[in-house]
């Protein structure tokens, strides 16, 4: 039996119509929220036009009603089958309250593991430049970080100009962009089965175990302190947060103690991945900003136990805010998740 | 190779119905992928101009806004597009195609960010090899990015709905004489024999009048063979009237 299309179209189009129209007010506005009798009415349409489709494809073969009816349906069973947190706002408040710190804490086992691969670096930079200190250019292959340091904290203290006059806003950028782009691709390295992940989060031990060895051993450690706290205290979280998120995806796409199918570990991990790196974002903007307008002076002009009391300031309140925000929130009831350590 | 055996996704409603996902393939989506770029150098060449009369002001400030803006455009033009055109960025657009959740639910905004993020280790170690070479190497067609995401890059099929003119509906049609052997006609010709002299029907026109001759001929022959109708009402018809008039049984209204 073949179904009378024309007879077909014309019973059938007003529903089909009325269904386009009301999918596209759902697609217009995400926040749109419709009534019970809507919701009803979206769900009767739904039903019908899947019939209509289950007919077609049955009882006819004709392509273009097959794949508009097909087109018709795929869009409506994403809004009938989709949860509610599809279509809940986002709200900035509430995300730095409560979302971005609960996801840290989800994932701690993930953050002390960067913590530990960041550590191994660091003692080995520190080690290899304390044993071998003509392995500086190697372990430290920046030109700005080749020049002793007495000679720099003379240098610098000395200078009764300000070396960054006017370019203070550039160079902040320029952090910014470049800790940003390092901390994606610490992330996105997550999908080499955390082997780039690693790769960073070792990499960035060693330069900074080096640079501390080497100043230390000039006896530039109040110094060092004053350079590398006040923006440090928050960077250097920032990348062990990226390499948190790199590994929470590395862990997902290799499933160690997860016994759900690929797909579903990797699709429950993307909001928390996404989640911190948006965290590791805001926390770079912050560090740039204050390594270029503040972490760049020394004495006489800025005390070191300013700067020192400053970045220690940062440090206790960044642990504090990621320890304890958003704790009196009951977790979400009825999710089962395996992954949270 | 995986990706040539499947290019369609069908996805089963718990309605009992499928839908179908024709999947994107590789060079369709490096072509986008190249029009997405040419569209980020232009919105950067836009930036510029502020940033000129910037200069003017404070040079320092003009090249932290340029800065910033590569940053955030090359980062975020692809989420941004994504989230808010439903799937599609301009080269996506062009060229038709549209990024979709691969379970058909509607995309979330952690998705786009994810798919968009991975795009640093994608294209390594240049020109997105490495995410080509997933792609090709996966069965739905997906590279890092949209694995981590899970999401899909489809072609949008030209939807339209069937133009019937070309059946005739309104013509006079001897074979609406003899109800029961179109009846019988309805009940033994299968949907994909209709579909055929629909197609023959609607594309008549484009074909050589040799193979015209001979394609309605067989068909009229097969037609013939399933049901027989009297003389009287397919004298003077030629085998491409014998079609239509078929046709115009299995489609068009019934009085």
């Amino acid at each position: 039996m073949i179904v009378d299309l024309q007879r077909f179209i014309a019973e059938e189009r007003p529903c089909w119509q009325e269904l386009e129209a009301l999918l596209a007010r759902l697609d217009a506005d995400l926040a749109c929220r419709l009534s019970l009798t809507e919701v009803r009415r979206l769900h009767y349409l739904y039903q019908r036009t899947s019939a209509d489709l289950a007919r077609v494809a049955t009882f006819s073969a004709e392509p273009e009603m097959r794949r508009y009816l097909e087109a018709l349906v795929g869009r409506t069973y994403g809004h009938v089958h989709a949860g509610a947190e599809s279509r809940s706002g986002f709200r900035l408040s509430l995300w730095l309250t409560r979302t971005f710190p609960v996801t840290f804490r989800r994932h701690m086992r993930a953050f002390l593991v960067s913590l530990a691969i960041t550590m191994a670096g660091v003692l080995f930079g520190g080690g290899a430049l304390a044993l071998d200190p003509s392995a500086k250019p190697v372990l430290m292959p920046f030109p700005h970080l080749q020049s002793d340091p007495r000679e720099r904290v003379a240098r610098e203290e000395q200078d009764s100009e300000d070396r960054l006059a006017g370019v203070q806003t550039t160079f902040a950028a320029q952090l910014m962009a470049n800790n940003i782009r390092v901390s994606i691709f610490a992330m996105a390295a997550g999908m080499t089965c955390g082997i780039g992940t690693v790769a960073v989060l070792f990499g960035n031990g060693v330069l900074l175990g080096a640079v501390c060895a080497d100043y230390v051993q000039a006896g530039e450690t109040a110094f060092l302190a004053g350079w590398l706290l006040p923006h440090g205290a928050v960077e250097i979280p920032a990348i062990l947060l990226a390499g948190q998120a790199g590994l929470v995806l590395a862990r997902a796409l290799l499933g160690w103690g997860d016994r759900r199918r690929l797909r579903q570990r990797l699709r429950h991990s993307a909001s928390d991945v996404v989640t911190l790196t948006g965290g590791v974002v805001l926390m770079l903007i912050w560090a740039g900003t204050v390594e270029a307008f503040l972490s760049q002076y020394h004495e006489p002009v800025v005390p070191y136990w300013a700067k020192v009391l400053l970045g220690v300031a940062e440090l206790v309140a960044l642990a504090f805010y990621l320890a304890r925000a958003g704790a009196a929130v009951t977790p979400v009831s009825g999710r089962s998740d395996p992954t949270s350590e | 190779m995986p990706g040539q055996a499947l290019s369609t996704l069908r996805l089963r409603t718990p309605e009992g119905v499928e839908f179908a996902f024709e999947l994107a393939g590789p060079v369709t989506r490096f072509l986008a992928w190249v029009l997405d770029l040419a569209v980020i150098v232009v919105i950067l060449n836009a930036v510029l101009i502020p940033s000129r009369l910037l200069t003017v002001l404070s040079p320092g400030m003009a090249l932290a806004l340029n800065i910033l803006a590569f940053l955030t455009i090359s980062v975020g033009y692809g989420m941004l597009c994504e989230w808010r055109f439903s799937g599609q960025t301009l080269g996506k657009r062009l060229l038709r195609l549209r990024v979709v959740d691969e379970q058909g639910l509607p995309l979330r905004f952690p998705q786009l960010a994810m798919r968009n993020l991975l795009r640093v280790v994608d294209a390594l170690p240049l020109l997105y090899l490495l995410g080509g070479i997933c792609l090709v190497l996966s069965p739905r067609l997906q590279r890092l990015g949209d694995l981590a995401a899970g999401t899909l890059v489809v072609r949008l099929p030209r939807v339209t709905e069937p133009d019937l003119a070309e059946v005739g509906a309104g013509k006079y049609n001897s074979f609406r004489e003899h109800a029961h052997l179109a009846a019988r006609l309805r009940q033994t010709v299968t949907p994909a024999e209709a579909d055929i002299a629909l197609q023959a029907l609607l594309r008549r026109n484009a074909l050589e009048p040799a193979a015209r001759v001979v394609l309605f001929k067989a068909l009229a022959d097969h037609f013939r063979g399933l049901v027989a109708f009297p003389q009287g009402a397919t004298d003077g018809l030629s085998d491409e009237q014998y079609v239509r008039n078929v046709v115009g049984l299995l489609y068009a209204a019934r009085r």
